[in-house]
C-alpha cells in the first residue's frame, strides 16, 4: 500500500463524511430544542440542491444568486414544516412527533418528483473541475470548499448555542420546555426556529454537496440515514460529536471500500458503528451520563 | 332499501356489459415500471405503447380490430408486479402481455404465464429470462453477453491484457458481473481488479485508486445512471487515464449531460438508436428508428432513450405475430413469434425460434465513443 493511495482514501473519506457530518449537524439542532429526530433532514439537503437546480436552469439565474434563493427557499420550507406538521400536534409524545417526520419526509420527496421529474441533475462546481495535486493524491476544488464551509457552520453554531441568547434559550427548551417557558423563553417560537436553522444548515450542505454528488429528488434518503448514524457516532446532541461522526464514517468507508473490499463498505462502516455503541452506548462525544437534570 | 337493490343492479348491470362493448378489440396487457426506482425504464416504455395503440387504432387496428393496451404500473415493486400479472390474466383476460420492465419482476411471474397459456414478452435483459427457454416467455432487449462480448472484441482489438471491472450492486450490475467474471477469462483476458459500489453511492474515489494500483489496462464499469457519470468524474479527477468502457445500460443523452465533459473519449455497446443519423441509409433499422424517434420527440420531447425502443420491439412483434397469423389468440400468437424472422426493431433484427427466445445478437450493438458531447459511431 503506498501512501498516496492511502492520502486518496482519507481525502476521500474526508468529503464524503463532511456531507454526512453537515446532515447530522441538522438532525443535531433540532433534537437540542425538541427532543424530536426529524428524518425530513434528509429532504432538507435535497431541497438545496434541487432548487438551486431548478432556479438556474427554470428561471436563468445565474450560479450564487440561484443558490442563496435554494437556500433561502429551504429554509422556508423548514419553517412551513413546523407550522403545519410539527406545530398542530406539539402536545403529542415525542414518538408521534418523529413519525410525523417521517411522513413529512415521504411529502416532499413527492413533491420535488412530481415537480422537478425523477431525473438526477449537477450544479457546476464553485471553482472549475481542475483537481490539485498533493502528494500524489488528487483533491478537487469543491472538496476544499465542503470542508471550509462545514468547519465555518460548525464553528458559528458553537458560538450560536454558547454565546447567545437564543441559543441558550433554545437548550433550555430542550431540558425542560415547560421551565423555559415559565421563565419568559416563547418556546414554540425556538421550536420554529430550530426547524428553520436546521433546514438552512441542510440547505448549504445541499448546494455545496451537488457539484460532487449529483442531486436527484431522492438523495435525501441515505444522506439522512447515514447523517443519522452519524449523529448516533458522535453522540447525540453534540453538534461538533455530529460533525467529527459523520468524517469518521466518511473514512471508515472510503478505507473500507480501499483496503477490504468495496461490496462490503457500508456494511463495514456500519459493524464499526454497532461494535462501538456496545462499548459505549452515548456515542464517541456524547454526554457521560445519559440522565440529565 | 329498493333503491339500493337497484343501484347494485345497476351497476352489476354495467359491470356485465363492459367486455361486451370491448368484444372486438384485441387485449394486450402491459406491466412497467412507471414510478419506482427503475421508473427511467418505465416510463418511456409506457409512453412507447400510448403512443403505438393509438398509431394502430387511428390507422384502423390490426386485422380489421381495434387495440385496447391495459397498462399497470409495478413501482418497481415485485409484490405489486404479481397482482397486476394475475389481474392481467384472470380478470382483463388479456391475449398477449408486454413487460415488465426489469428483470427481477419478470423472473417472479413468467411462472404464471406457461399455466394460464398467455404470452410474455418482457422488456427486461436478464439472461435467465430466456435461458432456458419457457415457450411463453419472449424478451426484447439484448443480452448483456452480447454487450460484454462487444466491449471484449474491441479491447482485444487495442493489446489490452488486465482488465479491472466496477460494477453496481444493483440487479443489473450483478447480471453483468455475473457475464464479465466468466467472459473475460474465458476470452484470454486478466481480470485485475473487481470492484462494486452501490447504486446510490457518490463518491467511486477510493474503488478506482484501488484498480489505479493494479495497473489495469482498461477499466469496465456496468451500471445505469447517474453511478457510472460519477465513475466517469472521478476518473478524471483521479488523473487517470486508464480507458474506461461503460455498458449499453449508460446509452442516453443524459449520461453525456451528467458526466460533462468527463464523458469525452468513453467508449460503449449502444443500440443503433443513439446515432440513427450516422446510419448507412440501407440499414434494415433505419427506417424504423427515424420513425420511432421522430414520433416519440413529437410527442413526448427530446428525452428519448433506447429503453422506450424495448416496448416499441415488443408491441410491433407483437403486431407482426398477429398479422402472420390472422389470429389474435394467445396460443397464436405465441406460435407466430417463433416463426418471426429477420424483423427489424429498434434494438436490433429479431429471429426468434423454438430454441431462442430472445432474437438478438452481438450485431444488435454498435461502439460508439463519445466526440464533442455527442455519440460517434465507431468501426
Amino acid at each position: 500500500m503506498d501512501p498516496s493511495s492511502l492520502l486518496q482514501y482519507l481525502i476521500t473519506g474526508l468529503t464524503l463524511g463532511s456531507t454526512y457530518g453537515l446532515t447530522a449537524l441538522g438532525f443535531t439542532i433540532i433534537f437540542n430544542t425538541t427532543g424530536v429526530i426529524n428524518f425530513a433532514q434528509g429532504e432538507f439537503v435535497m431541497l438545496g440542491g434541487m432548487m438551486s437546480v431548478y432556479f438556474m436552469h427554470a428561471l436563468g439565474l445565474g450560479e450564487p444568486s440561484a443558490v442563496v434563493l435554494a437556500v433561502l427557499g429551504a429554509t422556508m420550507a423548514g419553517a412551513l414544516v413546523e407550522r403545519l406538521a410539527i406545530r398542530p400536534v406539539r402536545d403529542c409524545p415525542t414518538i408521534n412527533l418523529i413519525i410525523i417526520t417521517i411522513g413529512v419526509s415521504i411529502l416532499i420527496r413527492g413533491l420535488a418528483m412530481l415537480l422537478w421529474g425523477k431525473d438526477t441533475h449537477v450544479l457546476e462546481p464553485f471553482s472549475g473541475n481542475q483537481p490539485i495535486m498533493f502528494l500524489g493524491a488528487a483533491i478537487m476544488p469543491q472538496a476544499i470548499w465542503v470542508l471550509a464551509i462545514s468547519l465555518f457552520l460548525l464553528a458559528a453554531l458553537k458560538l450560536f448555542f454558547s454565546g447567545t441568547i437564543h441559543g441558550k434559550a433554545m437548550l433550555a427548551c430542550s431540558f425542560d420546555s415547560k421551565a423555559a417557558s415559565l421563565v419568559g423563553i416563547g418556546v414554540q417560537r425556538m421550536v420554529l426556529l430550530s426547524f428553520m436553522i436546521s433546514a438552512f444548515v441542510g440547505a448549504v450542505g445541499g448546494v455545496i454537496l451537488a457539484p460532487i454528488t449529483m442531486t436527484s429528488y431522492d438523495v435525501g434518503i441515505m444522506l439522512g440515514l447515514k447523517g443519522f448514524a452519524a449523529c448516533i457516532l458522535g453522540g447525540l446532541g453534540n453538534p461538533f460529536g455530529a460533525a467529527a461522526g459523520g468524517l469518521i464514517l466518511g473514512v471508515l468507508e472510503s478505507m473500507g471500500a480501499g483496503f477490504v473490499s468495496s461490496a462490503y463498505k457500508d456494511a463495514l462502516a456500519f459493524v464499526i458503528l454497532l461494535i462501538l455503541l456496545f462499548v459505549k452506548p452515548s456515542g464517541l462525544f456524547g454526554p457521560k451520563d445519559s440522565k440529565r437534570v | 332499501m329498493k333503491a339500493t337493490k337497484c343501484v347494485v343492479a345497476l351497476v352489476a348491470y354495467l359491470l356485465a356489459c363492459v367486455p361486451a362493448f370491448g368484444g372486438d378489440a384485441i387485449k394486450i396487457g402491459a406491466i412497467l415500471s412507471v414510478t419506482g426506482p427503475a421508473s427511467f425504464l418505465g416510463e418511456p416504455e409506457k409512453n412507447t405503447l400510448v403512443m403505438l395503440q393509438e398509431q394502430i387504432n387511428a390507422a384502423g387496428g390490426v386485422n380489421g380490430q381495434q387495440l385496447e393496451v391495459i397498462i399497470y404500473d409495478d413501482e418497481s415493486d415485485v409484490n405489486k408486479c404479481v397482482m397486476a400479472a394475475k389481474k392481467l390474466l384472470d380478470q382483463d383476460q388479456v391475449a398477449v402481455v408486454i413487460g415488465p420492465s426489469i428483470s427481477g419482476n419478470t423472473l417472479a411471474i413468467s411462472k404464471f404465464f406457461s399455466s394460464a397459456e398467455v404470452p410474455l414478452i418482457s422488456c427486461a435483459a436478464a439472461e435467465k429470462i430466456v435461458r432456458p427457454v419457457d415457450p411463453w416467455i419472449f424478451n426484447t432487449p439484448q443480452l448483456d453477453r452480447h454487450a460484454v462480448s462487444r466491449i471484449l472484441m474491441d479491447a482485444r482489438d487495442k493489446g489490452y491484457k488486465r482488465l479491472a471491472i466496477l460494477t453496481v450492486s444493483d440487479g443489473y450490475g450483478q447480471a453483468g458481473r455475473a457475464v464479465l467474471k466468466e467472459l473475460v477469462p474465458a476470452e484470454g483476458f486478466e481480470l485485475a481488479a473487481d470492484e462494486v459500489y452501490g447504486p446510490k453511492d457518490t463518491d467511486m474515489t477510493a474503488q478506482l485508486t484501488k484498480i489505479k494500483g493494479a495497473s489495469a489496462d482498461a477499466i469496465i464499469c456496468w451500471g445505469t445512471n447517474p453511478g457510472p457519470a460519477v465513475v466517469a468524474r472521478n476518473r478524471v479527477q483521479l488523473g487517470l487515464d486508464t480507458p474506461l468502457y461503460m455498458s449499453h445500460g449508460v446509452a442516453s443523452g443524459k449520461f453525456i449531460e451528467l458526466a460533462g465533459d468527463a464523458a469525452e473519449g468513453l467508449v460503449l455497446p449502444a443500440g443503433r438508436l443513439v446515432a440513427v443519423d450516422q446510419l448507412p441509409a440501407d440499414h434494415p433499422q433505419k427506417p424504423v428508428l427515424e420513425a420511432y424517434v421522430a414520433d416519440y420527440t413529437k410527442a413526448f420531447g427530446p428525452q428519448i432513450s433506447s429503453f422506450g425502443g424495448y416496448a416499441h420491439d415488443a408491441f410491433a412483434l407483437v403486431m407482426e405475430a398477429i398479422k402472420m397469423g390472422g389470429s389474435a389468440k394467445s396460443g397464436d400468437i405465441r406460435d407466430n413469434l417463433e416463426k418471426i424472422s429477420g424483423f427489424a426493431g429498434t434494438s436490433g433484427v429479431y429471429t426468434y425460434s423454438p430454441e431462442n427466445h430472445n432474437g438478438l445478437d452481438e450485431s444488435a450493438f454498435i461502439m460508439v465513443t463519445i466526440e464533442n458531447g455527442t455519440w460517434k459511431v465507431l468501426n
